[in-house]
C-alpha cells in the first residue's frame, strides 16, 4: 500500500527528465536473477537447509542401498542352513550373528530390508493416492456423497481383515503382491478419514470461497488449495502408515499370509526372536534397529517436507 | 535418542548378566526323567497338605462335557472333575478308580465291572452304573444335541456303530447296569485295551441332572463331577477355578485344597508367569516352552526342567496319490535323505526321539513295548547315498528329467515354519531337491489336508490308547483320517485280523508286518520324531506325572513346603 | 437436528445390514468349518452336526435365518465352546477391552495432546525437540516389542509389576503403556503440527494485535482450532482400543475381545464371527458419528446440515 502511495505521488509530478533509456546494467537489474522456482523447486532448497531433514533422507537412501547390495557383499546367503552354528552372537565371521538355523543375520536382515521397505511403500502409496483422493473427494463434495462413500469406508473398515486376508490366501498364491493387496484393501481408510475432516475445515475458507468465486471448478480447487493445505496431517499420517505396514506385514506372516520361508522381512525376524530375545538379544535387536532407524528417518524427512512444502513458513 | 541408548545399555547388560548366569549353572546332566521318577517315592519328602496348584491350560476349554470333549485342553481339566472305571498310572497301566475290580470273559467279549459302594458326585448323591450306562448311551445317541464328535471311541462296545447310525436301539448296545454297582459291557470284538480305554474322557460318567439340563456344561455352578476335584468358578476365555471334592472317594489322597488354571496363549508369558511364581507348572501338555530357551533352561534350572517321550508322533504325510509322491522310491529317497537326529538336537531341542517307525514308543505290545519287541531301525536308516540312486530309479520309473515343483504345506507355528526349513534345506543339500513351504492358516491347512490338495503336508498323531492299533488302523483304505491315500489291500487284511482276534501274538505279528508294509516297503509316510513332554515343575511340587499319551496328573500331587 | 439424527441413524442401519451380508458372505467363503480338528471326525458325525447346526443349508437360507434371528435379538450359541451365548461371551469380553481402552485412550489423549502443545508453543526449542524424540521414538519401536521389554524388566527381572493379568491397578500400567504409546506419538505430532499451523494463522495474529492475553488465545483459538486433526482421529483410535489389541492382549494374557476374535476366526465358530464383527461395526459407527458430532463442536464452520451447500 505504502508503494502504491508514493508511485501515485511520482506519477502526478513527471517532468520529461524522468525518461531516458536504460542502461544496459538497469536492464539487467530488471531480469529476475533467481530462476523462477516451481513450488517443488522451491521446497527442495528449503529442504535442503534442513540438516535433520536432509540426514533422514541420507539414512533412508543408505538403508535402500544396503537393502539392495547387502545380501549381496554378505558372504553368506541368507537361507542355508548351518545346524552346528545356531544362535551365535555377533563376530567377525556372522557380523549380526546366526539365528536359530545357524543362518547369516547380516544377511537375512537387509533380505529383510527389502521386503519391508517395498511393503512400507507399497502402503504409503495406495494410502497417499487412495486415501488422499478419497478423503478429499468425501470432505470437500459433502452432503448425500460424503455420507455414502463415508459409510463404505466404515463398513469396509468394520470387514474382519481377518477373514478378507484368509480368503485372499485361498484365491491368491502366497506371495509379496498379495501381501501389498492385502494391506492396501483397509490401509488407506485412516488417511481418507484424516483428509475428510481437513478438508471439511478448510473448504469454507476465505481463500477457497474466493478461489471458487473466481471459477475455479472443484478439481482446481481441490488439487490446488485443499489437499496441499492439508499437507501436515497427511504427512504424519503418512510416516505413520510406513512402520504400521511393515508391522501389519508381521502379522500376516504370522497368520501365514506374510512371506513364505526362507525369505524373511524385519517384521517376522521379531516375531521369530520375540520368544526367547531375552537369551539372544541379538536376533532382535538387528531388524529392530533397523525398523526404528527407518522409522526415524522417515518422521525426520516428514517434518522437514511439510516445513518445506508449507507457504506459510516462508521466511 | 539418549533413551534408545540406555536401551541399549540395559540390554547389553541383559546379555552380560545371562551368560555370566548361563555359566554358573554348572551340572548341564539331561534330565531325561521317565515318570515313574516322581511317583511312588512321596515318603521321604514331608507331604504337606492344601496349598493351590497353578497351571496353565493355554485357552479354553472348547467344552467340559465328557460326551463331547476332544481335545487335551478338556481333557485335562475332566480328569480332574472326573473319575472313570479305571485310571492309568505312570506306566499307562490301568488301576480301579470308579470300578474297584472287573472280571473278564474267556473269550474276551464280555467284562463286568463292579463299582465301588463309597463312590459319591460332588454333590453327595451316589456314583452308580447307571450312570456310566446313560453317559455311554447319550454318547451313542444317534439324536444327542450336539452329535458326539467322538462317538467311535465307542464303537467297541457291542451294536455301538449301528445305534450310532440310527440302525438299532439303544437297549441292543453292549452296556448294561445290572444292579446300581455293576456295569456289564459286551464287545464286537475282543478289546485287550478296553480296561485302559474306560479312563479315557469320552468313557466318564455324567451325573443324571445332565439329563434334564442340557446347558449343564457350560456353567461351574451345573457341573457336578465324581472326581478329585469339583468347579467353584469359570470365568470363561480368562480362568478356572477347582476346589478339593470332599465327596471324592479317595479324597484322603487329594493334598491341593484348589487348582488354578490359567488361560494364557504365548508361551512367553507362561514362562514369565512361571520365573514369577504365578505358575507351578508350565509347558507341556497345555502349556508350551519356547523351544529357543530349552537348552538355557535345562541348564539354569536342572531341578524343575524335565522332558519325558510320550505316544505320540511328529510326521510328514506322502500325498500317494499325486506327483511325485505317487512313486515308493521317490517317497523313500525323501525319507532317507534327512538327518533326524539334527532335527532334534539342534532344531526342536526338546529332547525327542528320532522316529523311523510310525507307533512310538510307549505303547504296550505282547509283553513289552511293542518298540521294543520290534525295533524300528528296520525300517528306515538314513542313507544319502542310497536316497540319491533311489530318487534316480525313481525318476526314471516315472519318466522324469526333473522333478516337478515340490511345494510342502504346514500350518502356521513358530516350531513346525522351523522343522520345514531344515528338513527343505537337507533335501535341498543331499538330494539337490528345491521344495517350496507354504505356511497356511489353520482351517485352509486342513481342508487341503484332507482333500488331497496337497504334495507334502506336515501332521502329528497321538495315541488313544495303549495299543498298535491307534497308530495302525488310521492307514487302512479310506479310513477317516488315511490323509495319505495309502491303500494296500494286504494291510487292510492284518489290520481286520488283528481286529478280530484276542490273541495278542498274532495281533503283535501282524503290526509289525503291516508296519513293515506301510513305512518299509511302501513309505506311505516319513515320520519325523517321536514327541517328548517338555515342562517345568516347581521344585516343591511332587507326584505330578505324564501318562504314556502325555496327559497330566496332578490329582494325588502335593506340595513339600 | 432431528432430522439428521434420523437419517445418520437410518445410514447406520444400512450400513450394518451391508455389513452383516459381506461378512457373512465372506466367511462362507473360505475353506473350514467350526468342527475340524487334527483328527479327523467320522464324516457320518461331521454331517450330524452341519445339520444340527443348519449348516447344511443353502448360504442363502443360512443369512435368512441368522437375519431373523438377529431381529428377535437372538445372536445365537457359540458353535466351538460348547452352549456359551453369543452376547454373553461378547460381553465377558467386551469387559476387559473397554477397562484397557478407556484407560488407554485417556491417557493418550491427555499425555499426546500435552506433549503436542508443549513442542508447538516451545516451537524449535528444548522442549519441542524433547516432545518430538519422545513421540518418535513411541512411533519407532513396535508394541509388542514394548511390551515384551517390559514385561521382562518389569515383571521378570526387577519384579515391581504383575507378569500377566488384568485384576487390580498395577496390572494395568504395562498393557496400557504399550497400548498408548503409538497413539500418544501419533496424537502428539498432530497435535503439534496442527497447533503450528494455526497459531501462524492470521487470526490468531489479530487477536494478538488486539491485545489478547496469550493464554486466552490459547484456550479460545489455538487449541480449539489445532485439535480438530485429533479429534478425527479419535474415532478410529476409540474403535481400534475398544476391539482390543490382540498382540497386547495375548502378551499380558488379558481375555478380551481381540483374543477372542482370532480364536473364533481360527475356529469358523460362525455365530461368534458375527456377533463379534456387528458389535465392532456398531461400536466403529457410533465412534465416527461422534466425531463427526464433535466437528461441529469444535468448528461451528463445519456444518452438520445432510443437504448439500457445496
Amino acid at each position: 500500500m505504502a508503494e502504491n502511495h508514493v508511485t501515485n505521488e511520482k506519477i502526478n509530478n513527471l517532468t520529461p527528465d524522468d525518461f531516458r533509456p536504460i542502461s544496459q546494467d538497469e536492464k539487467n537489474a530488471e531480469i529476475i536473477q533467481r530462476e523462477s522456482l516451481s513450488a517443488w523447486r522451491d521446497a527442495w532448497e528449503r529442504l535442503r537447509e534442513n540438516k535433520l531433514a536432509m540426514s533422514g533422507l541420507v539414512v533412508l537412501i543408505v538403508l535402500i542401498l544396503m537393502a539392495i547390495v547387502g545380501p549381496m557383499i554378505s558372504k553368506y546367503d541368507y537361507f542355508t542352513n548351518y545346524l552346528d552354528k545356531t544362535n551365535l552372537p555377533p563376530s567377525g565371521e556372522h557380523w549380526f550373528g546366526t539365528d536359530d538355523l545357524g543362518r547369516d543375520m547380516f544377511a537375512r536382515t537387509w533380505m529383510g530390508a527389502r521386503i519391508s521397505l517395498t511393503v512400507g511403500f507399497a502402503a504409503a502409496l495406495s494410502d497417499l493416492i487412495i486415501g488422499v483422493l478419497y478423503g478429499g473427494i468425501m470432505g470437500y463434495v459433502g452432503g448425500r456423497t460424503d455420507n455414502i462413500m463415508n459409510k463404505f469406508s466404515e463398513i469396509l473398515y468394520s470387514i474382519p481383515y481377518l477373514l478378507v486376508c484368509i480368503l485372499l490366501l485361498v484365491v491368491m498364491e502366497p506371495s509379496l503382491f498379495t501381501i501389498i493387496v492385502a494391506l492396501s484393501i483397509t490401509g488407506w481408510i485412516n488417511m481418507a478419514w484424516i483428509v475428510r475432516g481437513q478438508i471439511m475445515g478448510l473448504k469454507n475458507q476465505e481463500y477457497v470461497l474466493a478461489s471458487r468465486s473466481m471459477g475455479a471448478g472443484a478439481r482446481r480447487i481441490l488439487l490446488r488449495h485443499l489437499i496441499p493445505n492439508s499437507l501436515s496431517p497427511i504427512i504424519v499420517t503418512l510416516t505413520l502408515t510406513v512402520p504400521s505396514a511393515i508391522f501389519a506385514e508381521a502379522f500376516l506372516s504370522f497368520l501365514g499370509l506374510g512371506v513364505q520361508v526362507p525369505v524373511a522381512s524385519w517384521g517376522s525376524m521379531i516375531s521369530d526372536a520375540l520368544n526367547s530375545w531375552t537369551i539372544y538379544p541379538w536376533r532382535m535387536l538387528f531388524p529392530a534397529i533397523f525398523i526404528s532407524l527407518t522409522m526415524l528417518s522417515f518422521n525426520l524427512l516428514g517434518d522437514g517436507l511439510r516445513d518445506a512444502l508449507d507457504p506459510k513458513m516462508k521466511k | 535418542m539418549t533413551k534408545r541408548k540406555s536401551l541399549l545399555l540395559i540390554l547389553s547388560l541383559i546379555v552380560v548378566l545371562g551368560t555370566v548366569l548361563a555359566g554358573c549353572g554348572n551340572s548341564s546332566k539331561n534330565e531325561s526323567s521317565t515318570g515313574t521318577e516322581q511317583t511312588g517315592s512321596g515318603a521321604e519328602t514331608a507331604v504337606k497338605k492344601g496349598g493351590t496348584f497353578k497351571m496353565n491350560l493355554h485357552a479354553e476349554p472348547p467344552t467340559l462335557d465328557p460326551a463331547l470333549a476332544q481335545d487335551n485342553i478338556s481333557g485335562t481339566v475332566l480328569n480332574a472333575l472326573y473319575a472313570g472305571l479305571a485310571d492309568l498310572d505312570a506306566d499307562g497301566k490301568p488301576q480301579p478308580a470308579a470300578a474297584e475290580s472287573w472280571d473278564v470273559s474267556e473269550d474276551g467279549k464280555k467284562i463286568t465291572f463292579h463299582l465301588r459302594k463309597d463312590g459319591k458326585w460332588s454333590n453327595g448323591d451316589p456314583v452308580t452304573a447307571h450312570d456310566f450306562e446313560y453317559a455311554w448311551k447319550h454318547v451313542l445317541d444317534p439324536k444327542a444335541q450336539p452329535a458326539a464328535p467322538y462317538a467311535y471311541q465307542l464303537f467297541y462296545l457291542k451294536n455301538a456303530e449301528n445305534y450310532n447310525a440310527g440302525k438299532g436301539d439303544a437297549a441292543s448296545v453292549g452296556v448294561k447296569a445290572t444292579d446300581d454297582y455293576t456295569l456289564e459291557v459286551e464287545l464286537a470284538n475282543p478289546t485287550p485295551y478296553f480296561i485302559s480305554l474306560t479312563s479315557f474322557y469320552t468313557f466318564l460318567p455324567v451325573h443324571k441332572s445332565a439329563q434334564t439340563n442340557p446347558k449343564w456344561a457350560a456353567d461351574a455352578n451345573t457341573i457336578i463331577s465324581n472326581g478329585a476335584f469339583k468347579m467353584t468358578a469359570w470365568q470363561h476365555n480368562g480362568s478356572i477355578e477347582l476346589a478339593k471334592n470332599e465327596n471324592y472317594f479317595a479324597q484322603d489322597k487329594v493334598n491341593f485344597d484348589k487348582v488354578n488354571l490359567a488361560m494364557i496363549d504365548s508361551s512367553a508369558t507362561e514362562l514369565s508367569m512361571y520365573q514369577t511364581n504365578q505358575l507351578d507348572y508350565s509347558g507341556g501338555p497345555t502349556g508350551e516352552i519356547p523351544s529357543d530357551q530349552i537348552p538355557t533352561l535345562q541348564k539354569s534350572m536342572p531341578d524343575e526342567f524335565k522332558i519325558q517321550p510320550y505316544a505320540s508322533i511328529y510326521y510328514y504325510v506322502f500325498n500317494n496319490k499325486a506327483e511325485p509322491f505317487d512313486n515308493a522310491k521317490i517317497r523313500k529317497a525323501f525319507a532317507m535323505s534327512i538327518d533326524r537326529k539334527q532335527i532334534v538336537e539342534k532344531v526342536t531341542l526338546g529332547g525327542q526321539v528320532p522316529a523311523y517307525g510310525f507307533v512310538t514308543p510307549g505303547v504296550m505290545g505282547e509283553n513289552k513295548q511293542f518298540r521294543e519287541e520290534h525295533s524300528d531301525t528296520e525300517l528306515l536308516s538314513e542313507n544319502v547315498d542310497e536316497a540319491k540312486k533311489l530318487l534316480a530309479e525313481g525318476m526314471a520309473e516315472k519318466g522324469y528329467t526333473k522333478l516337478p515343483t515340490i511345494t510342502l504345506i504346514h500350518n502356521q507355528g513358530d516350531g513346525h515354519k522351523k522343522v520345514a526349513q531344515a528338513i527343505t534345506d537337507m533335501w535341498k543339500q543331499n538330494l539337490g531337491v528345491d521344495v517350496k513351504i507354504e505356511s497356511q492358516e489353520w482351517g485352509v491347512f486342513l481342508k487341503n489336508r484332507t482333500n488331497g490338495n496337497y504334495q507334502i503336508a506336515r501332521s502329528g498323531w497321538g495315541a488313544d490308547y495303549s495299543d498298535p492299533m491307534t497308530f495302525l488302523d488310521m492307514w487302512v483304505t479310506k479310513a477317516g483320517n488315511n490323509d495319505s491315500f495309502f491303500s494296500n489291500a494286504e494291510y487292510d487284511k492284518l489290520i481286520n485280523e488283528a481286529k478280530a482276534t484276542n490273541d495278542q501274538k498274532v495281533r503283535m505279528d501282524n503290526f509289525a508286518k503291516a508296519e513293515k508294509i506301510l513305512m518299509g516297503d511302501n513309505q506311505a509316510v516319513l515320520p519325523i520324531y517321536y514327541y517328548t513332554n517338555v515342562r517345568l515343575v516347581k521344585q516343591n511340587v511332587k507326584d505330578v506325572y505324564i501318562d504314556f499319551s502325555g496327559n497330566v496328573h496332578f490329582n494325588n500331587a502335593y506340595f513339600t513346603k | 437436528m432431528a432430522r439428521y439424527l434420523f437419517s445418520k441413524f437410518f445410514y447406520m442401519l444400512v450400513s450394518i445390514f451391508v455389513l452383516a451380508t459381506v461378512t457373512f458372505l465372506l466367511m462362507k467363503a473360505i475353506p473350514g468349518d467350526p468342527f475340524m480338528s487334527e483328527k479327523a471326525v467320522p464324516p457320518e458325525v461331521q454331517a450330524k452336526l452341519m445339520a444340527q447346526y443348519g449348516l447344511d443349508k443353502p448360504v442363502m437360507e443360512q443369512y435368512g435365518i441368522y437375519l431373523n434371528n438377529i431381529i428377535h435379538g437372538n445372536f445365537g450359541v457359540s458353535m466351538k465352546m460348547q452352549n456359551q451365548e453369543v452376547s454373553k461371551v461378547v460381553a465377558e469380553s467386551f469387559k476387559y477391552s473397554l477397562r484397557l481402552g478407556l484407560v488407554s485412550i485417556v491417557v493418550s489423549v491427555i499425555i499426546g495432546v500435552g506433549l503436542g502443545m508443549i513442542a508447538a508453543l516451545k516451537h524449535r526449542k528444548l522442549m519441542d525437540n524433547v516432545a518430538m524424540v519422545l513421540a518418535v521414538i513411541g512411533i519407532s519401536v513396535p508394541s509388542f516389542v514394548l511390551a515384551s521389554f517390559m514385561q521382562y524388566l518389569l515383571g521378570v527381572k526387577w519384579m515391581v509389576l504383575p507378569v500377566a493379568g488384568l485384576d487390580g491397578p498395577l496390572t494395568y500400567i504395562m498393557p496400557v503403556l504399550a497400548m498408548s504409546a503409538l497413539s500418544i506419538a501419533f496424537i502428539a505430532r498432530l497435535t503439534r503440527s496442527s497447533m503450528l499451523e494455526v497459531l501462524s494463522a492470521d487470526y490468531i495474529k489479530t487477536a494478538r494485535a488486539k491485545g489478547l492475553k496469550n493464554i486466552s488465545i490459547l484456550f479460545k483459538h489455538v487449541i480449539r482450532n489445532g485439535i480438530i486433526p485429533v479429534v478425527t482421529y479419535l474415532g478410529p483410535l476409540t474403535a481400534n482400543v475398544l476391539t482390543g489389541s490382540i498382540v497386547i492382549e495375548q502378551i499380558f494374557g488379558i481375555s478380551g475381545l481381540g483374543k477372542i476374535f482370532v480364536y473364533v476366526i481360527t475356529n469358523r465358530d460362525y455365530p461368534m464371527i458375527m456377533g463379534i464383527t456387528l458389535f465392532y461395526g456398531i461400536i466403529l459407527m457410533v465412534a465416527r458419528f461422534l466425531t463427526d458430532l464433535s466437528y461441529g463442536l469444535i468448528d461451528p464452520r463445519i456444518k452438520l446440515n445432510a443437504g448439500k451447500e457445496g
